[in-house]
């Protein structure tokens, strides 16, 4: 595949670097993703009292669940970090490896969230009980979408690594994809912080 | 303005700082969850922590996982997050800021 | 099968439509069938709708600007004519339904569809020749952009014959937008087009961040940047982080009109408030997207034909950002009389009229280049002085709107709408107007007609103030906006004459589309042969008319903030390497055209809830880009032998112009201190072909 490994390495290395034209570009479109998922996030606190005497924070969320699903994705981080650190090793079966440790995270985070909400709007509150409901899936929701397409994207980037190998161009989308994956767990660390738990808090005290 | 050549390698990541990431967001992780389960405190300081270890934990993942700083590999990636903070922090500080007097004059809390 | 779509949405009650689609569908028939006759969708194909290239892309933003400036002015002239017609009390010859969708859709087409496509356009075309790049950073996103922005206006003229537009307003307030009092499809056209077009800007925003960022010569260091260049860069991040605020205020409205949440709703919890502020927090800063480009084209057009330096660069640069950073911390203004205290009001009001000093260095700093200066009056310079002067006095109005208690009695009122006309007309569009005339020979070869053009001119100069004095007039008078009748007789006279001012604005666009015929018509005569028609500073001068598809043949190296002057007056403009090299541009592809139609369709079925289709396109859009990411082969090679011949060609012409002999006689960079008797007009010498 390589006739000089030490020169394709360093260009590997180089492709992943953050201030590459591609990478800085994504990481702009990272920050409007950080404007939009602060609209949601206004929207929920604008309306996190309003119950319209609907089910409130503590008769719907979980400790026990939001706690798995946080350690999920902050393992996820890990795994995702140490698929970079192979990527500069140079090593594609070891990418390959952790990019799959962080599906299987990532698609657990998906599928306990998702029952969750399941469960939520069994129980009859659904996201067009009350504005407190709405803006509830409609924050954690967004960042569930963009987990699923994080996780399309890990597949697909596996896909490339074993037919492409571990080319420049794949390396770059590579660094891209770890912008995005640790995007989603910062994300994730402001919600179970304003949404989870201070809603759980006010429930337990009152 | 500089350009960085095709192949020059830029900062590599290791395992080492990532697992250092790791365990400083797993303790700022597990205190807030240890504080509401536990019901350790007030409420009020309870918010007060849960409000600390996020600030805290969103910089540990910015430093460790992001890598940000000032070299010159992150320097524009480092303004542009300042830059989205100080917008962010003007336009939802500023609307919760006019909605609290909003909620208040219309009595339009909790309805 | 077609959600709530039936053929009664294919029945127009009102003649006026059925006429407007007549004329749409006839003029589209026409337009294929000529395009068949002629077999000229090959060449279409193959050079326009698969093109990655920046100046095509510029061309089709500004072709699809143009045609919604016309649509749009259609529906601005139909609602001065109800109103001059109507007469206290009367009927007039427009249901109130109608009246609401022009209105609506004055508005949402020329914010959306005319001037920010126009804008885009001319930073397409101007900003990698201005700072001696090949392309923008990612051409293939750009061309998706422009095509985004295309399938969005389709949505806009296709609710003219499926369903109806919107009546809500270019603003959509809740909770009038909502499901209970707008049930119609309306208000979701509106929604889906501003949601593609939104996501369209958004992408070019990353795109040309990155571009200024990224992609400067050498030697080109921020503070040697063009001034249109500067503008762009905070027009662009100022588009960055304030569209997705738009993006989310529609897509919850979205969400609250097809499966029912409660985010803007008046029951159940939601907040109308919400939206309202979500939206200006987006709205306020798209008013400085829209203006600060405009400002840089003024920069540029001031100093090429004062033949000088831009007076206070520097302190242009700082207030250019100082506006960007301030416009985050106004968008209050807009609704002063939700019900906050008065101390947010003082704050936000203070804010705004801050903004004022920022917005008057710029002034004074164009009135100081222009000091001393030898002025050409040629028509971007009318454009400019007409700027300056009509300006100032919107600027004047809007500090007036700016105090809270004004504000009370003035807001929703028409001198609210003269207020921001009189800033966006100036202030935007004829900054688009001057920078259309003065970069359409670089794209095209040849230089526009001058005398249509001052015509084109007085005609939205005079018109201008004729439609919207007599609204400052009335709406002092108390007379508030978007009235389909009233029942004040002292009103009429006001508004007709509004509405003569609107026939002579008519008889300026009309002058423009004349001033193209007709400049195409002579094109021979006005051919730019040299690449620099006007004695340009700037590095998109120091290149061909039409430049080659890799705009610069070497990598121009930057030395001054006036770069293609420096050369000029170093002796070292046009020259030429030893030796030529291969050079790789990107391959043009139809990714940008599927997405786009997927993204069309996406919004024709969510108006109508055809619920398979939508899914259908969103799974399409993924696997085309999942498609389009395994391919690695995405650059084709113009070899040197070409690159070559090319330049030896512009060479060729460069010699019979008799350049050489001129750029000789440039010593200084053209100040001042020029002596009177030594100046040599570059526009007579481009005229004339011989040095004066």
């Amino acid at each position: 595949m390589a006739s000089s490994p030490s020169y394709d390495l360093n260009r590997v290395r180089a492709a992943a670097r953050a201030d590459t034209e591609v990478n800085f570009g994504f990481w702009a479109y990272l920050m409007s993703d950080v404007v939009l998922f602060s609209m949601l996030f206004l929207a929920y606190v604008n309306l996190s009292q309003r119950f319209a005497g609907g089910p409130t924070p503590a008769d719907i969320f979980s400790l026990h669940g939001v706690f798995l699903e946080t350690m999920a994705l902050l393992a996820s981080s890990l795994t995702f970090g140490l698929a970079m650190v192979s990527l500069h090793q140079g090593r594609k079966n070891h990418i390959i490896g952790w990019l799959l440790a962080t599906a299987v995270l990532g698609i657990y985070f998906l599928w306990h969230e998702v029952s969750e909400f399941v469960h939520i709007i069994h129980e009859g509150a659904s996201f067009t009980r009350s504005g407190f409901l709405s803006a509830y899936f409609g924050l954690v929701g967004t960042h569930g979408a963009h987990v699923f397409f994080g996780l399309i994207w890990i597949a697909t980037m596996i896909a490339q690594l074993a037919v492409k190998g571990l080319t420049p161009p794949v390396a770059s989308r590579l660094a891209r994809l770890s912008l995005f994956w640790h995007f989603l767990d910062l994300v994730w660390i402001c919600v179970f912080s304003t949404v989870y738990l201070p809603g759980i808090l006010a429930g337990g005290s009152s | 303005m500089s350009h960085s050549d095709d192949a020059t390698p830029g900062h590599a990541p290791t395992a080492r700082g990532y697992v250092m990431g790791y365990l400083a967001a797993l303790v700022l992780t597990l205190i807030p969850f240890g504080a509401v389960y536990y019901d350790l405190m007030s409420q009020g300081a309870i918010l007060l922590v849960i409000a600390i270890t996020a600030v805290l934990q969103l910089g540990v993942h910015l430093r460790f996982f992001l890598h940000l700083d000032m070299s010159q590999e992150q320097r524009w990636n480092t303004i542009s997050v300042l830059f989205s903070v100080f917008t962010m922090f003007v336009m939802v500080g500023g609307t919760l800021w006019l909605f609290y007097s909003l909620y208040a004059r219309h009595m339009m809390i909790g309805y | 099968m077609f959600g709530k779509l039936t053929l009664d949405a294919l029945y127009h009650y009102d003649p006026i439509i059925v006429f407007a689609n007549v004329i749409m569908i006839g003029a589209g028939v026409l337009v294929v069938a000529l395009l068949t006759y002629y077999r000229k969708w090959g060449y279409l194909y193959r050079e326009w709708f698969t093109t990655v290239d920046h100046k095509k892309i510029g061309v089709v933003y500004i072709v699809i600007a143009l045609i919604f400036l016309l649509r749009g002015f259609i529906d601005a002239a139909m609602v001065r004519g109800q109103q001059a017609t109507v007469g206290a009390g009367g009927e007039g010859y427009l249901s109130a339904a109608h009246f609401a969708e022009l209105f609506t859709g004055h508005g949402t087409m020329m914010i959306f569809f005319m001037a920010m496509p126009f804008l885009v356009g001319l930073m397409n075309i101007a900003i990698p020749l201005q700072i001696g790049a090949r392309d923008v950073s990612f051409p293939l996103l750009n061309a998706i952009s422009v095509w985004l922005t295309a399938a969005a206006g389709a949505l806009v003229m296709i609710s003219l014959l499926v369903g109806s537009f919107s009546e809500a307003g270019w603003s959509g307030y809740t909770p009038f937008s909502g499901l209970e009092h707008s049930p119609g499809p309306g208000v979701d056209y509106w929604i889906w087009a501003l949601q593609i077009s939104g996501i369209s800007t958004t992408l070019t925003g990353v795109n040309f961040v990155t571009t200024i960022l990224k992609k400067r010569a050498p030697g080109m260091t921020l503070m040697r940047m063009p001034m249109f260049t500067w503008t762009v860069l905070c027009t662009s991040i100022l588009i960055v982080v304030s569209f997705p605020a738009l993006t989310v205020a529609l897509a919850l409205l979205a969400l609250d009109r097809s499966v029912g949440t409660h985010f803007f709703t008046s029951i159940m919890g939601g907040d109308q408030m919400m939206y309202i502020n979500m939206f200006w927090l987006w709205g306020h800063p798209e008013v400085y997207i829209l203006v600060l480009p405009a400002f840089g084209i003024f920069s540029e057009v001031v100093t090429t034909y004062c033949n000088k330096r831009l007076f206070g660069y520097t302190s242009m640069v700082w207030a250019t950002m100082a506006i960007a950073f301030l416009s985050f911390g106004v968008w209050v203004h807009h609704f002063y009389t939700m019900g906050q205290d008065p101390l947010r009001n003082s704050i936000f009001g203070i804010a705004t009229m801050v903004i004022a000093i920022p917005t008057g260095v710029k002034i004074y700093d164009w009135i100081w280049t222009m000091f001393r200066g030898r002025i050409e009056y040629k028509l971007p310079m009318l454009w400019t002085l007409g700027f300056l002067i009509t300006f100032v006095m919107g600027g004047m109005s809007g500090v007036l709107l700016a105090i809270p208690g004004a504000d009370y009695k003035m807001h929703n009122s028409l001198f609210l709408v003269a207020h921001f006309h009189n800033v966006l007309i100036p202030g935007t569009m004829f900054g688009l107007l001057a920078g259309f005339y003065y970069w359409w020979p670089k794209v095209f070869g040849f230089r526009l007609d001058e005398k249509w053009g001052r015509h084109s001119f007085w005609g939205w100069l005079v018109g201008f103030y004729v439609a919207f004095v007599p609204l400052y007039m009335l709406g002092i008078m108390g007379m508030p906006r978007r009235m389909v009748t009233y029942d004040n007789p002292t009103w009429q006279f006001w508004l007709v004459i509004a509405a003569i001012g609107a026939i002579i604005v008519a008889y300026g666009i009309f002058s423009m589309f004349m001033q193209i015929y007709v400049s195409w018509r002579d094109r021979e005569k006005n051919a730019d042969l040299t690449g620099d028609p006007w004695g340009g500073r700037t590095l998109e001068w120091a290149i061909p008319s039409p430049p080659p598809e890799y705009n610069f043949a070497v990598v121009p190296e930057v030395r001054d903030r006036d770069a293609f002057m420096e050369m000029k007056v170093k002796n070292r403009a046009y020259e030429r390497p030893a030796k030529y090299e291969d050079i790789h541009m990107p391959k043009s592809t139809p990714l940008p055209i599927v997405v786009a139609a997927l993204s069309f369709f996406f919004g024709f079925a969510y108006v109508w809830h055809i619920w398979w289709l939508a899914g259908l396109c969103v799974l399409g859009t993924v696997a085309a880009v999942i498609a389009r990411s395994f391919n690695d082969e995405t650059e084709f090679v113009i070899p040197a032998s070409q690159v070559q011949a090319d330049e030896d060609a512009f060479h060729a012409r460069l010699k019979q112009a008799d350049v050489f002999t001129y750029i000789d006689g440039i010593q200084e960079f053209g100040d001042e201190r020029t002596p009177a008797g030594q100046y040599v007009s570059p526009t007579s010498r481009a005229t004339s072909g011989a040095p004066g």
